[in-house]
């Protein structure tokens, strides 16, 4: 028994640390000395917490943040980024949320693509107030509805189109989940990077 | 035993016979020692299967019906999706998976079951830590990692279950009664170690950055490659030559198949980051993997088509037989579809797509699960000495199960193809693409409200097995196949005639 059984422990486990080391420490002694790519900073406090809601609420699950590079499908001439994303995007991201699927759009540019803390608010609310026959759930937890006498002047009111209005005279307002959320989609920028020459590269490869 | 082990001159898919061991009666040995952990598994497996199935349906109608039920925090897709996830692939398949690896263990062995107990606590254990975890998920507590959303504790929970059971297997393994291990103890062997490496290095010695990412992937598909995979294969080689009488068609390939599934399966993970931000050795090592995987795939498939030659008329009678077969063809379909599938020319059309969605469920689905079903068809009825009530919602299952997982698998693929050819055109509006998907989605839902179906009268066939009514408790102890210590036929159709 002995003989039989040793082999199959040492052979599978040797194997499974075979690709362990290959998949996961090597890249990850590879990637260590990673700087951040320009413009690239920690992220505040707001978008700390707003990336948290990401996590949480599953928008990973639609949507992806790694553009690709030219010549690996289209995402640059869908204007999803100047360059493919590289591995100092994502220095500051733990976990880094690539997705894996696009039922929606890649946002890793979307600061750039969309920067308007309005539409954020208002799509989150009802994303078929601005895209017909999306497929986005909407998310009116993130939000408050309220009569307009109660709402301070530091608060902000959602814009949407009457039919979407939630009526009674009553107001949509931002709760700070939903603030956040929208502070760290205004972060996700994808932004030239210098070349040794001074060039900007809008893609590395 | 104070002899070396020595495989037997001649190698056949049949154990050869342990000397000084009379007829069936270590069989019932066996079956009683397993009876209580395997029944506890199975039970916790199909709670399991029925609440995932229930979660999936909520995640597949919110797609059709994006405004359903918007107001719940708890329920929205980003939540539901991942709690699905994790409750038919941490609940149903792998609880199943020790279900069936326990009985199948010890009756490879020829020995009883040693460290009942261990078993029966690790099922507790782990169904603790998955509730705890999917409720976690479900109140907003995901940790944003793809296939590892619950939160450690809970996870933590799942891996001591696991060396627990690690635990009782080594124990039984010591007290075996073959000369020689037969392909399937490898199989299972190899995946219970496996399985608490893989929880245990990606949960306690994270990678940091981008690197996580690859990490990440090495260990969601090695859940689903040296977990999943193993024991659904050592299922089919114990089950195909059990059913049909007929020992393996080669030996020495399935010695091949396994070694190179060892070898080569944990490479290829990183291909679920194709064309992304990583270094490009990573991304063809992966490709390269994964093509190779075309070796263990074709091993295995060879030798399931050529045992099962000459028996296929045994499909008629025996469902289980069915099950485990469709599940085995479903293997090969899966393995070499994503052998191929990791070329660029491929992914650079279905990466980010439903094909994903699609490819996943046919491994786990069509492959993991209708084995799992068969094998449970065939375990129960050995562990209860009874067997089921109904041969026709035996098949009704097995109709539904096979009809909905191949039309949901196909109309997905189809989605993920059409998906993946307008995202690179650049000229169609990303909201069109969306819309299009539409019909797709709603096959899928409506595909996934038969396979529930089916889950439920698996479910109601348990239950009746386990607990039957007074008036069929009588009629099944009286029959002569029960007085003969036999044990029972797993072949439907012959008790009922």
């Amino acid at each position: 028994m002995p003989t039989r059984a040793s082999t199959l422990v040492i052979g599978a486990l040797s194997a499974v640390m075979m690709s362990y080391t290959a998949l996961a420490l090597i890249p990850g002694f590879q990637l260590s000395t990673v700087e951040a790519t320009p413009e690239r900073i920690e992220y505040t406090a707001a978008q700390a917490r707003g990336r948290l809601v990401y996590q949480r609420e599953g928008c990973l699950y639609c949507h992806t943040q790694q553009v690709r590079a030219e010549g690996f499908g289209v995402d640059q001439a869908r204007g999803w980024g100047s360059r493919g994303s590289l591995p100092g995007d994502y220095v500051y991201d733990d976990p880094p949320l690539l997705g894996s699927m696009r039922t929606g759009q890649d946002l890793h540019d979307i600061g750039h693509r969309v920067p308007s803390l309005e539409w954020h608010l208002t799509h989150l609310y009802q994303p078929r107030a601005l895209v017909a026959g999306s497929l986005m759930p909407a998310y009116p937890y993130l939000f408050e509805v309220r009569d307009p006498a109660d709402v301070l002047p530091s608060e902000v009111t959602v814009a949407l189109p009457r039919q979407y209005q939630p009526g009674d005279g009553k107001v949509v307002v931002a709760t700070r989940d939903a603030l956040d959320l929208v502070a760290y989609l205004q972060s996700l920028r994808v932004s030239p990077v210098l070349q040794a020459d001074g060039g900007t590269a809008p893609t590395v490869n | 035993m104070n002899h070396p082990i020595q495989p037997p001159a001649v190698l056949t898919g049949l154990p050869p016979k342990s000397p000084g061991i009379p007829g069936y009666a270590w069989r019932q040995e066996v079956d009683r020692s397993t009876r209580l952990p395997v029944l506890t598994f199975t039970a916790s497996a199909i709670a399991w299967l029925l609440i995932g199935s229930a979660i999936a349906l909520l995640a597949a109608f919110k797609l059709d019906f994006p405004d359903w039920l918007a107001g719940q925090a708890a329920l929205t897709f980003g939540r539901v999706r991942p709690a699905h996830l994790h409750a038919t692939i941490y609940g149903w398949i792998s609880m199943a998976g020790v279900g069936i690896m326990v009985w199948l263990w010890a009756r490879l062995l020829k020995t009883p079951l040693r460290g009942q107990w261990l078993v029966l606590t690790a099922a507790v254990l782990w169904n603790t830590g998955l509730l705890v975890g999917v409720t976690a998920i479900l109140a907003g507590g995901s940790t944003g990692v793809e296939w590892l959303e619950m939160p450690l504790t809970a996870f933590l929970f799942i891996v001591a279950a696991l060396l627990l059971v690690a635990i009782a297997m080594v124990w039984t393994l010591i007290h075996h009664r073959v000369e020689h291990f037969y392909i399937s103890v490898w199989y299972l062997g190899a995946g219970m170690l496996w399985m608490p490496f893989l929880l245990l290095v990606v949960l306690l010695a994270p990678q940091k950055g981008l690197a996580q990412a690859t990490a990440n992937w090495w260990f969601a598909h090695n859940v689903v490659g040296l977990w999943l995979t193993p024991v659904g294969l050592a299922t089919a080689y114990y089950l195909i030559p059990r059913i049909t009488g007929k020992p393996i068609y080669s030996y020495n390939l399935a010695y091949l198949g396994f070694w190179t599934l060892a070898l080569f399966f944990g490479w290829t993970g990183v291909h679920h980051l194709a064309g992304g931000p990583l270094p490009q050795w990573l991304e063809a090592v992966s490709i390269a993997f994964s093509f190779m995987m075309i070796i263990p795939v074709v091993a295995v498939a060879v030798n399931f088509h050529k045992t099962m030659t000459g028996s296929f008329n045994r499909l008629k009678d025996s469902v289980a037989l069915r099950f485990v077969v469709f599940g085995a063809v479903s293997y090969t379909v899966v393995g070499l579809i994503g052998a191929v599938q990791s070329f660029r020319v491929y992914q650079e059309v279905v990466h980010f797509t439903q094909h994903t969605v699609a490819h996943a469920h046919l491994g786990v689905y069509a492959f993991a699960s209708m084995i799992a079903f068969g094998a449970l068809y065939h375990v129960v009825p050995r562990l209860t000495g009874r067997d089921w009530e109904s041969s026709r919602l035996v098949n009704l299952h097995f109709w539904v199960a096979a009809g909905g997982i191949t039309i949901q698998w196909a109309a997905l693929t189809i989605a993920g193809f059409t998906q993946g050819l307008q995202l690179l055109d650049p000229v169609i509006p990303f909201v069109e693409i969306a819309r299009s998907l539409k019909p797709w989605l709603l096959v899928r839902s409506i595909t996934g409200v038969f396979l529930t179906a089916g889950h439920f009268v698996f479910a109601w066939l348990l239950y009746r097995n386990v607990r039957p009514s007074s008036a069929v408790r009588t009629r099944m102890n009286s029959t002569a196949a029960q007085e003969a210590g036999f044990d029972v036929s797993a072949t439907i159709a012959q008790r009922s005639a």
